[in-house]
């Protein structure tokens, strides 16, 4: 390549383009290891799966390397709008966000039940948040199988009150109940709510530890002025206490809400989605639909994902809208 | 302090709250426990029902080398491992870079780039689900241990750019000013100066991330099949199918697979709660 060439008539040192930029240069330098890596993974996928959604695609290529995936335009969307299997997740998605709220409520309790300075008290905190440690796939086979009504703990329990032990001729232990035990995960009607309560055991935990650490964090002096003007038990908690503890409780809404939508390993585990679809959510319902032994369905899948991705931007943006306030009225 | 302070009741109150204590805490630990129970009976306990009396006999060590002897639990175990460790030290790298350029640096994108940091951490996996599963089957990664990290790491990229740009943030910023000032360059302010203080940070998102990817599920059912890659996670599910009514071996084999998480929390307890409660006080 050439180029003109002109008279060196500036004769001070100039600094280098990169010396004066420095100041806008070093971001990118810094920035893109990290961004070059979450657009390959993150962000590009998630346009993709939007585009996908518009196809009808079983995930094979043709001998030339181009994919099979013929354009059917919204006609996946209109598919979804009969199935009744897409309605029965969404409404379970609806139970999973307003049963799982329960637990900012139940975490903020055993939080202030377990604020106190007895010795061993650090063992008992660690100890009440033992559950949200151990993967949601361990918790669902531990529910499952508390769950069952043959061997499981609700079964034992239902015995030992329902049921009379009888010895049969053979020497044969048999139970008879006045009332068969509860078979929850069967029952279309209630293995939703077994699977939920589940997995509030560790969303509970969680919230505790972040109201526990808010508590520590809570203006002593308030409280105790606010004691001086006589105020106790639950006006002093509402009034008082719970406005100081905004903070962690916006995060226990946003980890729950994040949570309950993104509910799968426990389906996976102790229902797949049955009896019958009655347990399915989106994201396991997706998952079904995409890779199943029916043969493999991403446009159909991609719309479902579609679907439970809007209903989570809907709650990233009024996250992300109370962050930029934030950081607005900070530095 | 609320509630009050125990110590301000009477006598009779702190008795009753410290005898009710081990009783809730056994109340809320029951399924653990009684799993921790089922994994050390032996199989004809099982069969009779007995699930909270006495073991009839302690089965405990046949138990756990059944688990690893009749199963391939001990390759899910180390494929855990192998996609972990390398998830933790690539995401956290990343973040600590991206964090300092975002907490640092005053640029017209640097809050839309930050929040498309936060807002790729809440999106469902689903909607990443076919194209990731699509772009691991074309570049040979399905079914393999850098599939899996190579995921993870970028997409926990997200939840540790936010943590670090904070931490970063609430740094005092005369440090770097006055770095700047003396002529050092950016580099150098960013290994010297900024990443020695970043040490609890990175300590507290060391042990997150490692609990999160341990418990991964979702993805190594997406990109996995076969025993060569699968977690630990996935690999109890198939032990699930495999041992069939075999309560004490599927405990046994579920509790296993939550040793180095719990391990590591209690370990790291201060690192993981700062962690995990990062903005829940102002």
């Amino acid at each position: 390549m050439a180029h003109a060439v002109l008279p060196q008539t500036d004769v001070r040192p100039q600094p280098s383009w990169m010396k004066r930029n420095k100041l806008a240069i070093a971001p990118w330098i810094f920035l893109i290891p990290a961004l070059i890596f979450f657009a390959i993974y993150v962000v590009i996928p998630i346009f993709e799966s939007l585009w996908l959604s518009l196809y009808e695609w079983n995930g094979l290529y043709d001998a030339d390397g181009n994919s099979t995936a013929t354009w059917v335009g919204f006609a996946n969307y209109a598919k979804l709008w009969d199935d009744p299997n897409f309605w029965t997740s969404l409404r379970n998605n609806i139970a999973w966000l307003v049963l799982y709220m329960l637990a900012v409520p139940l975490g903020l309790f055993i939080a202030l039940f377990l604020n106190q300075t007895v010795t061993g008290m650090r063992f008992y905190k660690s100890m009440f948040f033992f559950p949200f440690v151990i993967s949601q796939v361990v918790v669902g086979l531990i529910f499952g199988w508390f769950y069952n009504p043959d061997f499981g703990v609700v079964g034992t329990i239902w015995k030992a009150i329902f049921c009379e032990e009888t010895t049969n001729i053979l020497g044969n232990v048999t139970f008879v109940c006045s009332r068969p035990a509860p078979d929850i995960l069967s029952s279309p009607e209630w293995a939703t709510y077994g699977i939920i309560a589940a997995g509030l055991w560790p969303q509970i935990a969680y919230c505790m530890i972040l109201y526990l650490t808010g508590l520590n964090n809570v203006a002593a002096d308030q409280i105790e002025a606010a004691r001086l003007d006589g105020a106790k038990g639950w006006k002093m908690l509402w009034y008082v206490v719970v406005p100081q503890l905004k903070p962690a409780t916006f995060i226990a809404v946003v980890v729950t809400v994040i949570g309950a939508l993104r509910s799968f390993d426990m389906i996976a585990i102790m229902t797949q989605g049955g009896p019958f679809g009655s347990t399915n959510v989106l994201s396991h319902y997706m998952y079904e639909v995409a890779i199943s032994e029916y043969g493999e369905r991403y446009g159909y899948g991609s719309s479902v994902a579609t679907v439970l991705f809007g209903i989570m931007l809907f709650f990233i943006s009024y996250f992300l809208w109370r962050m930029y306030q934030d950081e607005k009225g900070g530095r | 302090m609320f509630p009050r302070p125990i110590e301000k009741s009477t006598p009779a109150a702190r008795a009753a709250y410290q005898a009710f204590l081990p009783v809730a805490l056994i109340i809320w630990l029951l399924p653990l426990l009684a799993i921790l129970l089922t994994s050390i009976r032996s199989a004809k306990d099982i069969n009779s029902g007995n699930v909270f009396g006495w073991p009839s006999e302690f089965a405990i060590i046949e138990n756990y080398t059944a688990v690893f002897t009749q199963s391939a639990a001990a390759q899910y175990m180390w494929n855990s491992v192998l996609i972990t460790v390398p998830t933790v030290m690539i995401s956290v790298a990343l973040a600590c870079l991206a964090g300092y350029a975002l907490a640092i640096y005053k640029f017209r994108v640097a809050l839309p780039l930050f929040f498309l940091f936060v807002a790729g951490n809440f999106i469902p996996f689903q909607i990443l689900m076919v194209p990731v599963r699509d772009m691991s089957v074309q570049t040979g990664l399905y079914d393999t241990i850098a599939g899996q990290f190579l995921f993870h790491a970028a997409f926990q990229t997200g939840f540790c750019t936010l943590f670090m740009r904070n931490f970063i943030k609430a740094l005092p910023f005369d440090l770097i000013e006055s770095a700047r000032i003396e002529g050092i360059a950016e580099w150098k302010i960013f290994w010297y100066v900024v990443l020695p203080l970043v040490r609890p940070a990175i300590a507290a998102l060391a042990v997150l991330i490692f609990t999160f990817v341990w418990n991964d599920f979702f993805w190594a059912n997406v990109l996995t099949q076969g025993e060569s890659a699968k977690p630990i996670t996935a690999g109890v599910r198939a032990l699930n199918g495999q041992f069939v009514n075999n309560w004490h071996l599927v405990s046994a084999a579920s509790l296993l697979a939550a040793i180095p998480p719990v391990a590591c929390f209690f370990l790291m307890q201060r690192h993981f709660i700062a962690g995990l409660t990062l903005g829940a006080v102002k």
